[in-house]
């Protein structure tokens, strides 16, 4: 297997987990919205109320600057980053 | 010249901004105790601000291609996502979201997840390919991936109808702030909310966006934080409302049990002007069925990772890993005013609501509402009514009737906050509106100039030549979308969704499996945006017209049908038709290799 047929195999797997990880707090724990929000979650709020006003949106920003760092490692691994910085 | 040393200067130029508008705040604030009237604070705020922005507009004028379709590919991670988040947050989610959500509770939040959610997939799947890839606009790529005039000329169209559905709400929005703040007629302030648009805009093209896309955010972040933070401190709710109003939340569930939610009669509601609802759903009570909560989120998040005029801005970026970066700092800059939304929402409802303080009136006899200074005003710009359905002469919770707009709007008169901050948070309507409708305005007229035009009229059309059109194009459309605006036909929020129902039924899976998906080709694509923009706007009509639906998806979430069409029609055409040739797939495959040369080779 190529270099780069590698590197797009690690990048893929890596996509899986944040959507994974994506799908779960977008769309999963609000199957269990009513049970959820009978239960006092952080600062007291009701833990459904929470998160949709601060908990899967706070969970988002930080998923993206891990999956950002994560992709960065992958492509240094394989010798694709990029010169120069941001 | 500027350029060079701009770039390097971006933080202290936007800090003297910064401070310098904080100035003008306390400069307004000094003349309002001096005896300056409300109107001339209005004025001010509203004058002021479009100034600047013109003539950051004007300073940032280019004659060159690259400067004016991608900002000459410089535009630093964490400014990108500043302007990014002034492209995206668009009058509806400063004016409207609060609004909604102190009105329908939890079903409507499930805008808040979707339109943050969205921009995971913006990062992984795409922000970085497309960055990669080196295009100026999102048919650009459709185009160039795919091959050949009429997958480009599909894209064109997707765009159209989804980014024109939006701005006509944006040009909508824009007039209704500037006809209240320079209390004109609606029918001319949308024109001279057009023109602050296109002063923006027409010179230097999305260099001159961007610039003034980070100016807007700045507006706008301190107008909507400022205000919330005051009233919760002055309520003694609480010095960061953010994580201290659990006992609000709780006492606004308390107030609604000891009131209960009365309905109205048909004959009693009739009486009510339009637009103007009462608070008839929990404020943090599970009240939506989970599907219904999720398809809605589900359906702005795809529809998140389809809108162009969101995409494009991850072109400007320097690199392909500073475009994954500048989505996080995106959605950062997002969450700070969306995070807040729901805390307005609870301060707004209980101030309104609760007897027990000075604000409150439910529970107080009508005579008495009725001679409250706030009342009348709102009363009479028609976001506020009170009626007495059952003739005991108090008000009661379903006899007091507000506008979603008042949320924002009125809250800080109410709590007794001195009329500055209203005059700051027009203007920050105003930097809302105006950012969402350039970026819109010049999508469009991008992808018209640069797809249709120079790549298919006219391959051989000078810089000069190619510049001249985009901007003449920018000046059409806007028109175009203020005529429209003007005859408000649809609501500000309404449209807004609609335009992101459309972008992901036509564009979302062309987009994805075409960096994800080598075997997709020129057929399968062409399928997946006629079927999937076809099949939605069917739907849409169908549901319009008295059509029952399937599977509970409403004219909010229809694009899921749209996409669930587009993604099969690709897959099955593509697979009967031939593969892509051997270039194709080498150009997917140095796609997906973040360093070197972008594709396009610019």
């Amino acid at each position: 297997m190529s270099n780069a047929q590698k590197h797009w195999e690690k990048s893929r797997s890596l996509l899986w987990i944040t959507l994974a990880i994506w799908a779960v707090f977008s769309m999963g724990i609000f199957l269990f919205g009513a049970e959820m929000n009978e239960v006092t979650g952080p600062f007291g709020y009701p833990w459904t109320y929470w998160f949709t006003c601060q908990g899967s949106l706070g969970i988002f920003v930080i998923l993206i600057f891990w999956f950002a760092n994560r992709q960065e490692k992958i492509d240094e691994e394989f010798g694709f980053n990029e010169r120069g910085d941001d | 010249m500027i350029k060079g040393k701009f770039i390097d200067n971006l933080p202290k130029v936007y800090g003297i901004y910064t401070g310098g508008f904080i100035g003008f705040i306390i400069l307004m604030a000094i003349g309002e105790q001096m005896g300056m009237t409300a109107k001339a604070i209005g004025v001010a705020f509203v004058a002021f601000t479009i100034f600047i922005y013109a003539l950051i507009g004007y300073l940032s004028r280019t004659a060159q291609a690259d400067a004016y379709y991608v900002a000459g590919r410089q535009v630093p991670t964490v400014f990108n996502g500043m302007a990014t988040a002034a492209d995206w947050m668009s009058g509806a989610s400063f004016v409207a979201m609060a609004g909604g959500i102190y009105f329908k509770g939890y079903g409507y939040m499930a805008l808040l997840v979707g339109w943050t959610g969205g921009y995971i997939l913006v990062a992984t799947l795409l922000a970085p390919y497309l960055r990669k890839f080196g295009c100026y606009t999102v048919p650009d790529f459709i185009g160039t991936r795919y091959g050949g005039n009429l997958a480009r000329l599909c894209a064109v169209i997707v765009l159209t109808v989804a980014s024109f559905t939006y701005v006509t709400a944006q040009i909508n929005a824009t007039g209704t702030i500037a006809a209240v703040a320079l209390d004109i007629d609606f029918g001319y302030a949308v024109y001279i909310g057009l023109i602050s648009i296109l002063l923006c805009s027409m010179l230097g093209g999305m260099r001159a966006v961007t610039w003034t896309q980070v100016a807007q955010y700045i507006v706008l972040i301190i107008a909507y934080l400022l205000p919330i933070f005051w009233i919760s401190n002055k309520m003694g709710a609480g010095f960061f409302p953010h994580f201290m109003l659990a006992d609000e939340v709780a006492r606004i569930g308390e107030l609604e049990q000891q009131f209960g939610f009365v309905k109205n009669s048909a004959a009693d509601l009739a009486t009510v002007p339009k637009g103007l609802a009462g608070i008839t759903k929990a404020h943090s009570a599970v009240n939506a069925t989970p599907w219904a909560f999720i398809s809605l989120a589900l359906a702005m998040m795809m529809g998140t990772a389809s809108l162009p005029h969101v995409m494009m801005r991850y072109f400007t970026t320097p690199s392909v890993k500073a475009a994954r970066k500048s989505v996080g700092w995106s959605l950062f800059f997002i969450f700070l005013l969306y995070s807040s939304a729901p805390m307005l929402a609870t301060l707004s409802k209980l101030s309104l609501i609760d007897p027990t303080l000075p604000t409150g009136i439910i529970g107080k006899s009508f005579a008495e509402v009725q001679s409250i200074d706030w009342f009348q005003n709102w009363n009479q710009a028609n976001l506020m009514f009170i009626s007495d359905f059952n003739g005991n002469g108090t008000l009661e919770l379903n006899e007091f009737f507000m506008g979603g707009k008042a949320v924002v709007l009125a809250t800080p008169e109410i709590a007794g906050l001195p009329y500055v901050i209203s005059g700051l948070v027009a203007a920050g309507g105003m930097a809302a509106a105006m950012s969402t409708a350039d970026g819109l305005i010049l999508a469009i007229a991008n992808a018209i100039s640069h797809d249709v035009y120079y790549k298919m009229i006219d391959p051989k059309a000078e810089t000069a030549k190619r510049l001249l059109v985009a901007r003449v194009l920018l000046v059409v459309i806007g028109f175009a979308g203020a005529t429209i605006a003007a005859m408000e036909i649809q609501g500000i929020l309404g449209s807004v969704i609609w335009a992101f129902d459309f972008a992901m039924s036509g564009l979302f899976f062309p987009l994805v499996l075409g960096v994800w998906w080598k075997r997709a080709n020129r057929e399968g694509a062409i399928a997946g945006m006629v079927l999937g923009l076809g099949s939605a706007i069917w739907y849409l009509v169908w549901v319009r017209t008295g059509g029952s639906g399937f599977l509970g998806l409403t004219q909010l979430t229809f694009g899921i049908f749209g996409a669930g069409v587009s993604f099969v029609a690709m897959v099955v055409v593509s697979l009967i038709t031939s593969a892509p040739d051997a270039a194709t797939q080498k150009m997917v495959d140095e796609v997906r290799i973040p360093s070197g040369r972008t594709v396009t080779g610019k």
